[in-house]
């Protein structure tokens, strides 16, 4: 396989296809990690994998039917296999209920979101190579991580953490005359800093493209003015807290919001987002601030596929829909409820429009620009919260979430932080939550602690939400 | 510590296109590379993974993929660092690259490196093999057979009264591996399924409920599907009847309640608060910026009274149809079983290799586990599990021990704090007990606690006949991200005043 390209796996598969439709997405993704723990590094890795879906659609009498087999590390002459063995699936199917035309060069702007034209994908041609990273992106990163070690051994702290850096080039092709190519660099670095004793503890993070704009000292400094914070230990009850969140934090809370958002569900009666006695509650306002939640392939910094990738069907995505050109979207606009995660079938079902899932999220509250610095001196007494953790869905009906606090919660006492306090399971919903936000910072890049492996690309503000619900208290520290 | 007996079951056979591969001479070739390269040890992996996924709404298919990841992996130590690459393929190029690559990526991060890697010894066991318990490969049936199955099971309960949806899925896996580190070489297949079917009702002011079958996932073939095991038609029966009455439920009056715990609901808690809790990496702080660490540190071993003095829990990779049941784990470990909490007192750990050599423990118990060629492999769970006490009580008679409380049947959501101390379960089915009788169903409940109170709470341990193996195919932990299959067996148990809340008010607070 070695030296095998994967534009040559597609039009392979292309050529193999007997009869049917089909789609074929090849993938090539490199990637590279560091992690460490008190101090020293602990584990690493370099990977590199190839993978090749066959969507074959079959046109029965009674509509299409689709056949997926996808595999990692196919060589040249398994792939007509691979697409027979689709092509059978399609052919012993039923009736797949999303099935729509198959989009060409000619057919997929018109039938793709509004503005989709507005992002442009710019990567790449088809036919140049993959691109790939290695242990060498880490080469400035891993020496200044090596300072960080001193450092904080010299200041009686430990340093825990993780980097990883992959890119992915993806290729889709289609029996009625696409290509299209998105190649997508995505990497991060987690640190967390603890006293030696471990009963301290503060994190940050960052998302990155090449890791070039990583500041280890930067992020240890901020981490060492959180724990000299929390030299201050405050003991305070479960309740519900005037609280301001960090943008990690609201990052992770809006993205399982925006999981949650899914068209076919809600109009199946079974979300938040659902209408008592029918459809969706699109049009309702959530927010009592003019807050803006959006996505945009094209954000500067938060790059992300202009198309639809789908390798198979589901309740928020169909394999019809792949090459769709994906545009920005607004989810919530100015504080109402104005689009759900749709497929071209789910739109047609909801008579909304065509607004498949993008892979950012982008919140903002014009005209409110504090920084968290500014925030909390204008709190008289709140919590400050850093991070959250272990997140679950506890009720769908209100999208009731739990979860902890993790790594700085902070007592904030007319307008300084005085001390670090323990930590709190917390019961709350982020939809609820949106009509008690009274107060959003600037937005900027935002590494959800919690959904870091699935979402890294995030612009997000602080928030100051009242009555934030801490439902019982975590020994935790 | 007891040694389980490792043998290939002999009326199955190995994945023909995976035992195809040189792979002997795959590991010759990274095993040498290494060596030349100054490595002082490397072991190789060989795997195929094969996948299935299939989803159905309303009993129409909705999502088919067959899936499929093959590659190799190398790991090596140089200079006491750890390097580690990995190849999406099985050829002789790839394997003496990625040994190369490991080799250079432990030169690399040796310089930030202060914890020399040391490996726990392990006996070498020669060229071994290793097949799990099943009946049917599951990659051996048809998918059109499994979505025909699926979707009547979902027709059936779509044609019952107040059943507005039905979701169904089934995932199966094939998972083909092959070890080699020059003393002992050790090819295993393990296959697993997990089906699943959620009712929904819907109500008129726009109210909803769910229900999932509790069925859990297993260490078996196809025959899951057709009554070995489970009876799913049975379980399916009385969903429709038990998701009205759920529906016409009584919110729950948050409080303390007696609890008495189905194996369904019990075994998500066991692998919460003790199978996470007693990895020792863990413990040690190796996962503390992730998954985090654990109250049960060392120095508490021997003497942190985790329990009730009834409370007896094993780690084993033993078990049969267990989900983290192997042959030999992914360093070369065969599968042990051990004691992790005797008497109610912490007693053991899971653990791999490397954290065995860093304690100062003579042997590993076998808990190493990579969830792919591309990963690198961390201590994972064991199958733990709570034991049942012998002559103990039915579940029935748990439940007439209780004079105002709720039986808890399956599990739903999930979530407990970094270091395993405070947690916050809720369950399929609710049903309230008055007078040692129940007495219908409750809505809204979730049970929260700290993990200590609430195993010390544990009054009374269900006998053999209340208990069952439940677990979970996606287990989450490391970074890089990576998932493991885990079963946890466990009677039915009483517990005494345990904190219940509403959902409902916790959602409007």
């Amino acid at each position: 396989m070695t030296g095998q390209r994967a534009q040559d796996d597609v039009e392979r598969a292309l050529q193999a296809a007997r009869g049917s439709d089909c789609i074929v997405i090849a993938e090539e993704t490199s990637s590279a990690n560091l992690r460490w723990a008190g101090n020293t590094l602990t584990t690493n890795g370099v990977e590199r994998s190839r993978r090749l879906t066959v969507i074959a659609v079959s046109s029965g009498q009674a509509g299409p039917a689709v056949g997926v087999v996808s595999r990692a590390g196919v060589r040249a002459d398994q792939i007509p296999d691979l697409v027979a063995e689709a092509e059978q699936t399609a052919a012993d199917g039923p009736p797949a209920p999303d099935a729509q035309p198959l989009l060409g060069p000619d057919t997929r702007s018109a039938a793709g979101a509004a503005d989709a034209a507005a992002s442009p994908d710019v990567g790449p041609a088809w036919d140049d190579p993959a691109s790939g990273t290695g242990p060498s992106v880490f080469s400035g990163f891993a020496g200044s991580l090596g300072d960080a070690f001193a450092v904080a051994a010299a200041a009686g702290q430990r340093l825990y953490g993780f980097a990883q850096h992959s890119v992915t080039s993806e290729f889709l092709g289609s029996s009625t005359g696409l290509r299209l190519r998105h190649d997508q660099p995505a990497g991060r670095a987690e640190l967390n800093a603890k006293s030696a004793d471990l009963t301290r503890s503060a994190w940050a993070g960052a998302a990155t493209r090449d890791f070039t704009d990583i500041q280890v000292a930067g992020m240890q400094a901020g981490l060492a003015t959180q724990l000299d914070w929390a030299a201050t230990q405050v003991e305070l009850p479960a309740g519900p807290y005037e609280t301001l969140l960090s943008p990690g934090a609201v990052a992770d809370l809006l993205i399982y919001l925006y999981w949650s958002a899914g068209a076919k569900d809600a109009m199946d009666g079974r979300t938040v987002f659902s209408k008592p006695g029918g459809g969706t509650r699109v049009g309702e306002r959530l927010a009592s601030l003019p807050l803006t939640l959006r996505s945009d392939p094209g954000a500067p910094g938060l790059l992300c596929e202009p198309f639809v990738v789908a390798r198979a069907s589901s309740r928020e995505s169909s394999v019809f829909d792949n090459g769709l050109p994906l545009g920005p979207t607004e989810w919530i606009s100015g504080g109402e409820l104005a689009a759900l995660t749709q497929t071209r079938h789910s739109a047609a079902l909801s008579a909304l429009p065509v607004t498949p899932a993008i892979g950012n999220l982008i919140l903002e509250v014009p005209g409110q620009a504090p920084s968290l610095a500014e925030m909390i001196r204008g709190t008289s007494r709140g919590l400050l919260v850093n991070c959250l953790w272990y997140i679950r869905e506890v009720d769908p009906q209100n999208l009731l979430l739990t979860g902890l606090t993790r790594d700085g919660v902070y007592l904030v006492e007319n307008g300084e932080v005085t001390g670090a306090v323990n930590n709190f399971r917390f019961n709350e919903s982020p939809v609820g939550m949106l009509h008690r936000i009274t107060e959003a910072g600037a937005s900027g890049p935002a590494l959800p602690r919690e959904w870091s492996d699935y979402f890294t690309r995030a612009a997000m503000p602080p928030l100051r939400v009242d009555g934030f619900n801490m439902s019982s208290v975590s020994q935790a520290s | 510590m007891d040694d389980s007996a490792a043998n290939s079951q002999p009326e199955q056979r190995f994945d023909p296109e995976f035992t195809g591969y040189p792979l002997r001479e795959l590991a010759g070739a990274a095993l040498q590379r290494a060596a030349d390269l100054g490595a002082e040890h490397a072991d190789f992996r060989a795997e195929l993974i094969r996948g299935q996924h299939i989803g159905l709404s309303d009993a129409s298919l909705e999502t088919l993929i067959d899936s499929a990841e093959i590659g190799l992996a190398v790991r090596v130590v140089v200079d006491g660092t750890w390097g580690f690459a990995s190849a999406a393929e099985l050829s002789m190029q790839a394997a003496v690259r990625a040994a190369t690559e490991a080799v250079e990526l432990a030169r690399v991060a040796a310089p930030i490196n202060t914890e020399p890697i040391e490996l726990a010894a392990e006996p070498a066991y020669g060229d071994v093999s290793w097949i799990s318990a099943y009946e049917i490969d599951p990659f051996s049936v048809s998918a059109a057979e499994k979505v025909a199955l699926l979707a009547d099971w979902s027709s059936g309960l779509l044609g019952q009264a107040r059943i507005d949806h039905v979701d169904a899925s089934l995932l199966a896996v094939k998972e083909c591996k092959f070890y080699c580190d020059g003393g002992t070489t050790a090819t295993q297949q393990r296959v697993r399924v997990h089906p699943a079917l959620t009712a929904v009702s819907l109500e008129a002011d726009g109210r909803f409920e769910t229900m999932r079958t509790v069925g859990p996932p297993a260490g078996r073939g196809y025959e899951y599907l057709t009554g070995t095991g489970w009876d799913f038609p049975a379980e399916l029966a009385e969903m429709p009847e038990l998701l009205a009455a759920k529906l016409a439920a009584p919110s729950v009056r948050a409080g303390r309640y007696d609890l008495v715990i189905d194996p369904s609901n019990l075994f998500l808690t066991i692998h919460e608060s003790i199978g996470h809790a007693t990895e020792l990496d863990r413990a040690l702080g190796y996962e503390a910026a992730y998954a985090g660490t654990s109250f049960a540190t060392p120095d508490k071993l021997g003497s942190l009274q985790y329990g009730s003095p009834l409370m007896h829990v094993t780690g084993d990779r033993t078990a049969e149809h267990g989900l983290a049941s192997v042959g030999y784990d992914d360093e070369g470990v065969r599968a042990q079983s051990w004691d992790l909490i005797s008497g109610g007192v912490l007693t053991g750990y899971q653990l791999d290799r490397r954290i065995a050599q860093r304690c100062g423990l003579a042997r590993s118990n076998g808990c190493a586990f990579a969830d792919s060629p591309g990963h690198m492999p961390i201590q994972r769970m064991a199958n733990v599990s709570l034991q049942p006490a012998a002559g103990g009580p039915s579940t029935a008679e748990l439940i007439a021990g209780v004079e105002q409380g709720i039986y808890v049947v399956g599990d739903k959501s999930w979530s407990i704090d970094m270091q395993r101390y405070n947690f916050q379960f809720t369950g399929q089915r609710f049903f309230r007990i008055a007078h040692g009788r129940l007495a219908g169903q409750l809505r809204d409940v979730a049970y929260q606690a700290t993990t200590t109170d609430f195993w010390n709470s544990m009054e009374a341990v269900g006998g053999p006949q209340t208990y069952a193996l439940f677990g979970a195919f996606n287990c989450g932990k490391g970074q890089p991200g990576q998932v493991a299959p885990v079963s946890h067996g466990c009677p039915a148990v009483l517990m005494r005043a345990v904190r219940i809340l509403n959902t409902a008010e916790e959602g409007s607070a």
